[in-house]
């Protein structure tokens, strides 16, 4: 496979899907990569308050599916590929799975994805206790006891969430305070489902067939101590997956791509929005806008070449 | 694209575990966004792999047996059965490029 293309956008989450809705309006012969689904992360969201326009909020997998609906509407035609690399000689070529795609320009949009806790079992024990999608996972550990690591907007909605199915849901967190939105943290505080365990780590997930137990460690006190839970929900964060990436761009030390105000990375035609972006505020609100002014800018240079 | 078929509590020993051919069962549920986003991607290999591996959908809501004694805690999860044993579980929305190389590797005996 070798196809031409004006412009290539990798990612189907919200900032590629805004890129490919505004570069298919203006005509620009496009495609979208996606390794695995259209939507991105926000599908695993139970509910999103904070994107204009929805008052009574919106449900991340509705909202994911109508992103995604109108991004296509206009004849963006999408691939399910991983890409495995960009070289750059007259045109950029995108290396993928599945082949080999050239175009003008390129919009990294992939994301990020969710950092794993690297503590032993917690592979051993996936999709046997251990989940990274409460959504998905939730309706399993009915009338049981889970733990959800992790403090930031992720690992609270989590833990709301679950309490609809577990008789308790045992927050552990590394630090003493949460860093969610405190909106989401008075909700958290009042509900009688959820226990707080703070300034603890995971330091092993056990169990025969499925988890049984989480060990951890306290911080401060490097005190060791136990709790018996069926589940483990991991929300300790996302990390880009750029690697691939760090030949031909510089990244910031966390692996991010460094851009400018018009999602300009250091390379002319190659582009980054939303999540993957250096100093993105990780939200669908600011993926939308970044996927649309990377659209807008790559469409300025593809004119100009 | 090609439809997998339905696989539910019944006719899950007929249908996959006395396959002649490699079974991909994908346990799924309606109200799951990864399950949906990883459906078009099954869709495209059961069109590639026709006649080679055998694809079907298990909805987990309406059919709890087979998911309990597969032991299913968590959805989308792919099970790959070879001679009417799981061979291959895959857990969560992953690249159909991985699916794929599962599905090349219980093929060529690799896997």
């Amino acid at each position: 496979m070798n196809e031409t293309y004006q412009l290539i956008i990798i990612g189907g989450g919200p900032a590629g899907l805004s890129a490919g809705l505004y570069a298919s309006r203006s005509k620009l012969d496009t495609l979208l990569i996606e390794k695995a689904g259209l939507g991105g992360q926000i599908l695993n969201a139970e509910m999103v308050e904070n994107y204009p326009g929805f008052p009574q909020g919106i449900s991340g997998s509705e909202l994911g599916a109508l992103i995604a609906q109108q991004a296509t509407k206009y004849g963006l035609p999408t691939a399910f590929a991983e890409v495995q690399g960009i070289e750059i000689k007259d045109e950029k070529i995108v290396i993928t799975s599945e082949g080999q795609y050239r175009a003008k320009a390129v919009i990294i949009a992939a994301g990020s994805e969710h950092s794993k806790l690297g503590v032993p079992g917690e592979e051993e024990f996936l999709g046997r206790g251990v989940s990274y999608c409460a959504m998905c996972d939730g309706a399993f550990f009915r009338d049981q006891v889970i733990a959800v690591v992790g403090g930031g907007n992720v690992a609270i909605n989590d833990a709301l969430f679950l309490t609809r199915f577990a008789t308790k849901v045992m927050v552990i967190h590394r630090r003493d305070q949460l860093r969610a939105t405190k909106v989401l943290q008075d909700r958290a505080f009042a509900n009688p489902k959820i226990e707080f365990v703070w300034d603890s780590v995971v330091n092993s997930i056990t169990g025969d067939k499925q988890v049984r137990e989480v060990k951890l460690r306290n911080v401060k006190t490097g005190k060791g101590s136990s709790v018996e839970v069926s589940g483990v929900f991991v929300a300790v964060g996302l990390r880009p997956n750029t690697d691939y990436l760090r030949n031909l761009l510089t990244l910031d030390e966390v692996g991010f791509i460094p851009v400018n105000g018009q999602m300009e990375t250091e390379v002319p035609g190659i582009y980054a929005a939303g999540d993957i972006r250096a100093g993105s505020i990780r939200q669908v609100v600011s993926a939308a806008g970044d996927g649309a002014t990377a659209a807008i800018t790559a469409e300025r240079f593809i004119s100009s070449v | 694209m090609t439809q997998p078929l339905k696989v539910d509590d019944q006719n899950f020993k007929g249908v996959v575990i006395e396959a002649k051919t490699p079974f991909l069962v994908d346990f799924w549920a309606p109200w799951c966004a990864p399950c949906r986003a990883i459906a078009p991607a099954v869709e495209e290999l059961a069109g590639e792999y026709a006649g080679q591996v055998g694809f079907g959908k298990v909805n987990v809501d309406e059919n709890p047996k087979v998911a309990t004694e597969y032991g299913v805690r968590s959805i989308p999860t792919l099970l790959l059965f070879k001679d009417g044993k799981p061979v291959k579980q895959i857990v969560g929305l992953r690249p159909k490029a991985e699916l794929k190389k599962h599905l090349d590797d219980v093929l060529t005996g690799k896997g």
